[in-house]
C-alpha cells in the first residue's frame, strides 16, 4: 500500500486556499496575482504527478475521513489525471492572460479584487467533478464550478451581460434541479450514489428503472455539455463575457459535462451504451453546430458555434463505446479544450487591436498586426483538423474507430464528421479573410460610438503579457501534436482501463480492507 | 421498503408549481419557481431515505428504529446550495431592475435581430418569397 492516493484532495484544496487568501489580499494587486498564479501553477504540477502515479501504479481512491463506504471517495484514473493536466494548465495560461489584461488596462473592465477569488473557485470547483468518485460530490462540484462561473458571467454588472447571464443561470439552475432529482431517484432506487457501487447494484435492477435514470443523467449532463438539442443557450450567454471567463468556459465547463457522460456511460451504464441515441444526437451537434458557425459575422458568436459542433466528436467516440473510440474521445476533449481556449483569446486580442470582434468591421489585421494572424492561425487550422496538427490525430483517431465499428450509425457519424471538418475549415478560412485580409464592410466605429468601458488610448496595442499567455496556450496545443505518439498510447490505455474493471476495484478495496 | 405516497404527491404538486413559475420571463418568479420546485425535489430525498424512524445514535435508538442520515445529509448540501442560488438570482434580479426597470429576461440576440427585421417590413438576406400556385410552378420572387 502506498500513500500516493494523499495527493488526490490538493488540486481542490490547493485552488480554495488561494481563493481565501486571494479574498484577504483583495487590496495588494500584485500580491493577488502572485498567489494565484502559483496555486495555479502548483495544482498543475500535482496533476502531472497524477498522469504518472496513474499510469506506473494504477488508479488510485482516496476515501475522505476513511468514511468507508459512506463518506466521499476521490478517484483519479488516467482520464481523470489527463484532464485535470490539461485543465489546469489552460487555467494557469488564462490567469496570466486576465492578469496582463488588468495591468493594461486603466479603467478596468474585471473588477480585480473578485476576480482571482472566483477564478480559482471555479478551478477548484473543475477538479472536484474531475476526482469525484461519487455522483452527489461530483453534483457539489458541478455547483462549486457554477457558482464561480455567474459571478464571472455577469462580472461588472454591464447590463449586457446581466441579459445574458440570466439565460446561462436559469439553465443551469433548471439542470441542476434535474441532477438533485436524478440524484434522488438515485438513491431511492440503491441505497448509494458511490459510482463503483452503483455499477455493482445497476445490474441488478430492472432494465426500465436503469434506462430511466440514465436517460436524467443524459439531459443534465448533456445541456452542460451542450449537446445539440440542449444547446442554444450557449451562443447566446458565452460571447459577452471578458475573454479570459469566455475562453475558460469554452475550454472547461462544457468538457466537464463531455468527462461526466464519459464517466457515467463507462462506469455505471456499462452494459447500456445506447449507441444509437447517442449516435444522431453526436450528428446533429456536429453538423447543425457547425451551420449555426457559417451563418455568423461576429468572430466570437461563431467561435461559440464552433464550440458547440466540436463537442459532436466528443459525443461521437462516447456514443461508439470501443476502446478505440473512447480513446480517440479523450483525445479529442484534451486538444479541443487547449484550442478553443488560444482561440476565444485571440479573439480577446482581435477586439483591442480592432476595436470590435464583428468582422463587417475587421480587416487587414495581418498588416497590422502580424503576430495576431500567427496566433490566430495555428489554432484556427488546428480546429479544422489540417494534418498534421492534434486536431488531425484526434479526427484520424476518430473515423478509424467509426470504421471499424461499421454501423450504419457509425458510418453516418464518420460521414458527418468529415463534413463537420471540412466546413469549420470554411468557417475559420471566412474569418482569416475577412478580419485578416480584407477590408471592413462597414468601416471602423465611429470615435463616438466606440464603447466607453474599451480604454482607447491603448487600444491598438498588443501588451506582453498577453500576447505569451495566448502563446503559451498556442504553444500547448502544439505540443499535444508533438507529443502525439506517447499520449495517444496513454489515452488508449486509459480507453482500455475505463472498459475494464479497475477503477471499481480501487476504489472498493478500500471498503473492505 | 414501501415509498410514502403523500411525500411524494406533495413532492410532485411543488415541483409542477415551481416549474410553472420558471417558464415565467420576470426573474423574481424564476427565483420563487426554483425555491418551490426545490423543496419538492428535498421531499423526494425524504422519500427516498424510507421511512421515519429515531435519530441514528449509537445507543439512543435501537439499529432498526433509526431513520437513514445519509439522505438528510445530501437535503443539507442541497438546502445550503438553494441559499447562495437565491441570493445571488435577487442580486441578479435588482441588477436588472435597476438597469432596465424591470426584470425580465431579455431575448436571445438572435431572436430580436429576425423580430427587428420584421418590424422594419424588411426580408433577411436569405429570405426568398414563394407564392404556391394552381399550376404547381411556384413563384419565387428575386
Amino acid at each position: 500500500m502506498n500513500n500516493l492516493n494523499n495527493l488526490l484532495p490538493l488540486p481542490v484544496l490547493l485552488p480554495m486556499l488561494g481563493a481565501a487568501l486571494t479574498l484577504l489580499l483583495g487590496r495588494r494587486p500584485r500580491l493577488q496575482r502572485a498567489v494565484s498564479i502559483l496555486t495555479l501553477a502548483g495544482v498543475s504540477a500535482v496533476a502531472g504527478a497524477l498522469i504518472w502515479i496513474t499510469d506506473t501504479h494504477g488508479v488510485q481512491a482516496l476515501w475522505v475521513g476513511a468514511w468507508a463506504p459512506l463518506g466521499i471517495v476521490l478517484v483519479a484514473d488516467r482520464l481523470a489525471a489527463l484532464m485535470l493536466t490539461v485543465a489546469s494548465l489552460v487555467t494557469l495560461g488564462v490567469l496570466i492572460y486576465a492578469t496582463g489584461q488588468d495591468e493594461e488596462e486603466v479603467h478596468r473592465e474585471t473588477p480585480v479584487s473578485i476576480f482571482h477569488p472566483t477564478f480559482l473557485l471555479l478551478s477548484s470547483g473543475v477538479s472536484d467533478a474531475f476526482l469525484a468518485g461519487d455522483l452527489f460530490n461530483l453534483f457539489v462540484g458541478f455547483e462549486i464550478l457554477l457558482f464561480a462561473s455567474y459571478v464571472l458571467i455577469t462580472m461588472g454588472g454591464t447590463g449586457e451581460r446581466i441579459s445574458a447571464g440570466s439565460i446561462y443561470v436559469v439553465i443551469n439552475l433548471v439542470s441542476s434541479l434535474l441532477f438533485l432529482t436524478a440524484l434522488s431517484v438515485i438513491y431511492g432506487a440503491t441505497g448509494t450514489v458511490n459510482m463503483a457501487q452503483l455499477n455493482l447494484r445497476f445490474a441488478e435492477l430492472p432494465g426500465d428503472v436503469t434506462i430511466g435514470i440514465q436517460l436524467l443523467l443524459l439531459v443534465v449532463f448533456a445541456i452542460k455539455a451542450a449537446v445539440f438539442p440542449l444547446s442554444f443557450w450557449l451562443p447566446d450567454s458565452y460571447p459577452t463575457a471578458p475573454a479570459p471567463v469566455t475562453a475558460v468556459f469554452a475550454g472547461l465547463l462544457t468538457k466537464v459535462g463531455v468527462y461526466a457522460i464519459l464517466r457515467t456511460q463507462t462506469l455505471i451504464f456499462s452494459n447500456s451504451p445506447l449507441t444509437d441515441l447517442l449516435g444522431w444526437t453526436a450528428l446533429a451537434t456536429m453538423v447543425i453546430g457547425i451551420l449555426g458557425a457559417i451563418a455568423q459575422s461576429e468572430i466570437k458568436r461563431l467561435l461559440s458555434f464552433t464550440l458547440v459542433s466540436h463537442i459532436g466528436y466528443m459525443m461521437f467516440g462516447v456514443a461508439l463505446a470501443t476502446q478505440a473510440s473512447l480513446g480517440g474521445a479523450i483525445f479529442y476533449t484534451a486538444h479541443h479544450i487547449t484550442v478553443q481556449a488560444s482561440l476565444f483569446l485571440v479573439a480577446g486580442l482581435i477586439e483591442r487591436v480592432g476595436g470590435s470582434t464583428s468582422m463587417d468591421r475587421l480587416g487587414g489585421l495581418a498588416a497590422t498586426a502580424p503576430v495576431l494572424g500567427v496566433l490566430f492561425f495555428v489554432p484556427a487550422m488546428n480546429l479544422a483538423g489540417i494534418p498534421p496538427l492534434s486536431g488531425f490525430v484526434g479526427k484520424l483517431g476518430l473515423l478509424m474507430a467509426g470504421v471499424e465499428v461499421g454501423t450504419p450509425v457509425a458510418w453516418a457519424l464518420v460521414f458527418g464528421s468529415v463534413l463537420t471538418s471540412l466546413l469549420t475549415l470554411y468557417a475559420v478560412a471566412k474569418v482569416w479573410g475577412r478580419a485578416f485580409w480584407g477590408t471592413p464592410v462597414l468601416g471602423p466605429l465611429a470615435p463616438d460610438e466606440v464603447v466607453a468601458d474599451d480604454d482607447d488610448a491603448r487600444a491598438g496595442k498588443l501588451p506582453g503579457v498577453m500576447v505569451g499567455a495566448t502563446a503559451f496556450l498556442v504553444v500547448l496545443g502544439l505540443a499535444l501534436t508533438f507529443a502525439a505518439g506517447p499520449l495517444y498510447e496513454y489515452v488508449d490505455r486509459a480507453a482500455g482501463a475505463l472498459l475494464g474493471n479497475s477503477y471499481i476495484e480501487a476504489v472498493l478495496s478500500g471498503v473492505n480492507g | 421498503m414501501s415509498p410514502n405516497v403523500t411525500l411524494a404527491i406533495i413532492a410532485g404538486a411543488l415541483v409542477a408549481c415551481g416549474v410553472y413559475l420558471i417558464t415565467e420571463r420576470s426573474l423574481s418568479r424564476i427565483l420563487m419557481g426554483v425555491m418551490v420546485a426545490g423543496n419538492g425535489v428535498n421531499l423526494l430525498f425524504l422519500v427516498a431515505s424510507g421511512a421515519a424512524g429515531g435519530p441514528p445514535l449509537i445507543g439512543v435508538t435501537p439499529k432498526e428504529e433509526m431513520s437513514d442520515p445519509l439522505p438528510q445529509a445530501m437535503v443539507l448540501t442541497a438546502i445550503v446550495i438553494a441559499l447562495a442560488t437565491a441570493a445571488f438570482l435577487v442580486t441578479m434580479a435588482y441588477r436588472s431592475f435597476q438597469l432596465n426597470g424591470h426584470d425580465e429576461v431579455a431575448d436571445d440576440v438572435e431572436d430580436t435581430r429576425i423580430r427587428e427585421l420584421a418590424e422594419a417590413d424588411e426580408a433577411s438576406d436569405s429570405f426568398e418569397e414563394i407564392r404556391f400556385t394552381d399550376t404547381g410552378d411556384d413563384v419565387v420572387s428575386e
